[in-house]
């Protein structure tokens, strides 16, 4: 920020001076002070391509006289300023001091009021069945800038409809603007160049080129960033209008990214997942496998009543088993980089109440170097702050195994990982009082002898502490199923029963006020004030871990700690 | 009268017994200039382009001199030399003469450009259709290269250079400076947009690059050869060198002529040159430098001070001198010298429709205005022609050659506009009688040749 301070310019908008960014984007830097240029093409994650020409609008720069370089003045003393003969677009130019642009004058409304015309020539007038109605460029601009009415009385071309390019995307040609949005992203951030045009003028096409297909993990950001409705996703195409339904913020919890998102629910019931722009964590994109994740909100494998050995009870009745189980014997705790910082340090005071060795399962695998880490927990990080774990886990629950075969154990306090696929086997299992929280049936589930279902992700709000230390928050998008409600309130009432007293469920501001006193890194924090883009937290503390994570879009591994370096000398 | 002609980049196309074989051309003194100019200084040889004003004859008229200039020697990047001979702008076929008839001239001119700009590696940009030129071509460098006038050290100068043909995509796109970049890169011909992509800075792979036309890169040889200044010398203040004018369309005998700048007047060509209209005709209007020049029709009058000698002018078409300045003039530009002459029994409409369609059809279609208005145009060109058309379709025809005008990345919008923005209202009441007449019932029948 210091840096784009010191370099502010001065440049003049409808004949009002503003302060932005030198070298800035003129159609960002217009944004930035609340001036609209409309545009189809240009994003600002992608190259500059230039070529839908909404952004039209008049420029100039104070006049100098060409030989002697002074300043070239009016009668009243004020230096001229030489406007461009042509309009030029706002997309391929930069912020420079003195810069004049007119965003409201004749030439700019002709301009776009032309371009609106030609982009509508060929294309469908079927906004009332479009499935991107509501979130279309084309209907959105023709009513600001369009003319209103067409002077098109020719046949129409007509192109394909329901071109299937990939698993996941359907492309309805007649709708494309060829503005190469997708053509670039494939090119330029999935390097995965499959998409181009076919065909010349007006019958331009988007294709896949031959013998590929549009099928990578990143395919559905092609949807997210079209302008128009000509890239769908097969999934959502049709399910429901945008316009009813409600934005959330959240975090997905695919990996350790934490990629930000936005869940989009109506009357209790998501209806699709994208991404939220975050320039320091997953600038405006994220992978196909997160968006569909909401799926285990109504998943078969849902868990939705209390049990005790398997049979249905209630919260009071579980939570009194779980008591009387606690007191049988040794106990151990299982956390996870699933629950949320609230979670863990609401688990963490559980421990403290009834101490027991905590276990902590690192969830591996392949990592894409994109926007998957190897980590697949999204909260590994608040293990460490909140205190849960002092040094990365293992993979698998080998030493809490090795504890069950010794009869150290006889009691286990799991929080949503499947010990089973964690190395338990189950007839080990079957020896131990297995105390269960968790949303998903898997395994494990099989053998536990209370069972206290959770809220998902989606159900609940919290914070997670992704791989770069950056404290993100994630709202609630949808109510949970009756009767459930968060781990934080869940494990509050169990440590008033073992304490014997009675108190309200700790709300995550409450938590907060706590956290920021207890931990070092949290002084200051309060939940309410997380940007939402979240916060970078002082990570130097745990600088010499060894992170699984490989380099990412936003992720730099930290360098070998001190001691390995001084091994080469 | 007949016209004078002075050949210079023709002086051996047509000449009996004059072949495009390498030893026909040493042996008339090919080669000579490229000896000389490898021992010179790299610069030097920039200032003489410079001095001698030439101007691009691609189409858009921009001074070589100052082209090179801007070439950015200081990147560190390799520097490329791209010869434009895609040639694709209908009615202009100056270049392909030389190609066919005398293409070591191209080649000696292309060296001696490259090693001015201090190119390594050097490019043909063949239109894809001309299979024999591109053989033709490929042979002359075959030869050049046995003779060691280009590839690795040449004539014993330290100075390596490879020329290479490449033949292009076959689209009126790829004879764009930036769109043939692209297209030879092996992409599709896209153009780039300017800025960043000045192709002197980020060019090809992006890299400095210079591209020129043939004509072009012919006349380095000539300007090394006579010296920069005294070169500056020959034609027109502004407009230095001589034009070559082909001719075709509705005249006795079209051709072409290589006439000094300004020494004749486009009527002097047509009467003298090309023996005046076919019988019992009269000339209606010329397009005098390639299809997508303005359209110029008889009986206008052009009133002014010629900016070069301050003289009053007052022309009508047969007044104006050969000479881009002075065609400048008139609102039009003499281009690549491709004149195409319509003459009485022409139909405007069709003729228009021709043009319409030819640009809808070569539109590349990266930018709006240009993809979608130039059908437009088309469509509606054809229903006028179809005798569907409204008199209200002749000013949005019109008004849709303003909308892509100046509003597009490349000049294929201007080049598709312009014939529209010029004839619409010169030919208006052709447009209006036409629409009328069909209004009332009479059938449309068009007479005489449509063009192109």
């Amino acid at each position: 920020m210091a840096d784009s301070e010191t370099n502010l310019v001065t440049i003049n908008i409808d004949g009002v001076e503003h302060s932005v960014p030198g070298g800035m984007n003129l159609v960002d830097a217009c944004e930035s002070v609340g001036v609209e240029v409309p545009h189809y093409c240009y994003h600002p994650k992608l190259s500059v391509a230039g070529n839908c020409r909404m952004c039209l609008v008049e420029m100039g720069m104070p006049m100098r006289d060409r030989a002697t370089g002074e300043p070239v003045l009016d009668d009243d003393g004020v230096q001229k300023i030489g406007w461009m003969p042509k309009p030029a677009i706002a997309c391929a130019s930069k912020t420079m001091p003195g810069l004049h642009i007119k965003t409201k004058s004749d030439l700019t409304k002709e301009c776009r009021e032309g371009v609106m015309e030609f982009l509508l020539v060929n294309h469908p007038l079927d906004c009332p069945i479009c499935d991107q109605a509501g979130e279309c460029r084309l209907q959105e601009f023709a009513t600001d800038y369009g003319r209103g009415f067409s002077r098109f009385v020719e046949e129409k071309n007509v192109k394909p409809k329901r071109t299937v390019l990939g698993p996941r995307v359907t492309l309805d040609d007649e709708r494309c603007i060829l503005c190469s949005r997708c053509v670039r992203f494939c090119e330029e951030i999935d390097e995965n160049p499959v998409l181009g045009f076919t065909e010349r003028g007006s019958y331009n096409t988007l294709t896949c080129f031959p013998g590929t297909q549009l099928d990578s993990n990143y395919s559905l950001n092609t949807v997210d960033i079209c302008p128009v409705g000509a890239l769908t996703s097969t999934d959502f195409r049709f399910k429901m209008r945008v316009w009813f339904l409600k934005p959330t913020p959240s975090i997905c919890t695919e990996s350790s990214v934490g990629v930000n998102t936005e869940v989009w629910s109506r009357e209790g019931v998501i209806y699709r997942v994208t991404p939220r722009r975050n320039d320091s964590v997953n600038d405006t994109w994220m992978a196909d496998t997160g968006r569909a994740l909401y799926h285990q909100v109504e998943a078969k494998s849902r868990m939705k009543s209390f049990r005790v050995d398997g049979n249905k009870a209630s919260l009071g009745e579980a939570i009194q088993r779980v008591r009387e189980l606690m007191t049988v014997g040794p106990i151990a705790y299982v956390g996870s980089g699933q629950m949320s910082v609230e979670d863990q340090w609401m688990l963490r005071k559980l421990v403290e109440t009834e101490p027991g060795p905590i276990h902590f399962v690192y969830h591996q695998g392949e990592g894409d170097g994109r926007l998957i880490s190897k980590d697949k927990t999204p909260n590994l990080r608040g293990g460490l702050l909140t205190g849960l774990i002092k040094d990365l886990p293992d993979a698998h629950l080998h030493a809490l195994r090795d504890q069950l075969e010794k009869g150290e154990i006889k009691t286990i306090v799991a929080f949503g990982e499947d010990l089973v696929k964690a190395g338990i086997a189950p007839e080990l299992l079957k020896k131990a009082n297995v105390i269960y929280f968790g949303d998903q049936r898997n395994d494990t589930t099989d053998f536990v002898k209370v069972l206290l279902p959770t809220l998902t992700v989606f159900e609940r709000s919290g914070s997670f502490i992704n791989q770069q230390f950056r404290l993100q928050k994630f709202a609630q998008c949808v109510p949970g199923p009756a009767g459930l409600m968060p781990t934080t309130a869940l494990i509050s009432r169990l440590i008033g029963e073992i304490k014997g007293e009675s108190s309200l469920p700790p709300s995550n501001p409450q938590l907060w006020r706590d956290m920021a006193v207890a931990i070092e890194q949290f002084a200051g924090i309060e939940f309410a004030k997380i940007p939402a883009t979240g916060l970078e937290l002082d990570s130097s503390a745990f600088a010499q871990l060894h992170f699984v994570e490989e380099k990412g879009w936003h992720y730099e591994p930290v360098a070998e700690p001190a001691g390995a370096e001084s091994s080469h000398h | 009268m007949a016209i004078t002609e002075r050949r210079m980049i023709y002086k051996h196309v047509d000449e009996e017994g004059y072949s495009n074989d390498i030893d026909c051309y040493i042996k008339n003194g090919g080669y000579e200039v490229l000896k000389k100019a490898v021992q010179a200084k790299p610069e030097d040889l920039r200032q003489e382009v410079l001095d001698s004003g030439i101007r691009g004859r691609g189409g858009a008229g921009f001074p070589t001199g100052m082209k090179w200039k801007f070439l950015d020697f200081k990147s560190g990047k390799p520097i490329y030399l791209v010869c434009n001979a895609d040639e694709s702008e209908p009615g202009t076929y100056k270049d392909r003469q030389i190609i066919y008839q005398d293409p070591h001239q191209l080649v000696e001119g292309m060296m001696i450009s490259a090693f001015a700009i201090g190119a390594k590696c050097a490019f043909i940009y063949i239109r894809g259709e001309f299979i024999n030129g591109a053989r033709i071509l490929e042979k002359a460098i075959e030869d050049a290269r046995a003779k060691n006038l280009l590839g690795e050290d040449i004539l014993g100068s330290g100075y390596s250079c490879d020329l290479i043909v490449h033949r292009g995509g076959g689209a009126y796109i790829c004879g764009e400076e930036t769109g043939l970049i692209e297209s030879l890169e092996g992409k599709r011909g896209y153009p780039r947009i300017k800025p960043p992509y000045f192709p002197a800075a980020l060019g090809l792979y992006m890299c400095p690059t210079i591209v020129n036309n043939v004509e072009t890169l012919c006349w380095v040889k000539h300007i090394i050869e006579i010296g920069g200044k005294e070169f500056a010398n020959i034609g027109v203040k502004g407009d230095s060198g001589t034009h070559i004018i082909g001719v075709s369309g509705l005249v006795q005998k079209p051709g072409y002529f290589e006439i000094e700048a300004g020494a004749h007047t486009l009527g002097e060509v047509l009467y003298d040159g090309c023996g005046g209209p076919l019988p019992g005709r009269k000339f209606k209007a010329v397009i005098p430098g390639g299809l997508s020049m303005k359209i110029l029709k008889w009986g206008e009058r052009w009133k002014g001070k010629h900016p070069n000698t301050g003289e009053d002018y007052d022309w009508g078409v047969e007044d104006i001198p050969l000479d881009s300045v002075s065609m400048g003039l008139t609102g039009s530009a003499l281009s690549t010298g491709g004149a195409m002459i319509m003459d009485d029994s022409t139909d405007m409409l069709e003729a228009m429709a021709n043009i319409n369609a030819f640009y809808a059809h070569e539109s590349c279609g990266q930018c709006t205005p240009c993809r979608e208005g130039s059908l437009w145009m088309h469509k509606l060109s054809k229903r006028m022609t179809d005798g569907q058309a409204r008199e209200e379709d002749v000013p949005l025809l019109l008004d849709i050659a303003d909308q892509i005008a100046g509003r597009t990345i490349c000049a294929h919008g201007e080049a598709a506009a312009w014939p529209v923005q010029s004839a619409v209202p010169k030919f208006k009441d052709e447009y209006l009688d036409k629409i009328k007449k069909q209004a009332n019932g009479e059938r449309y029948n068009p007479v005489g040749y449509p063009l192109i």
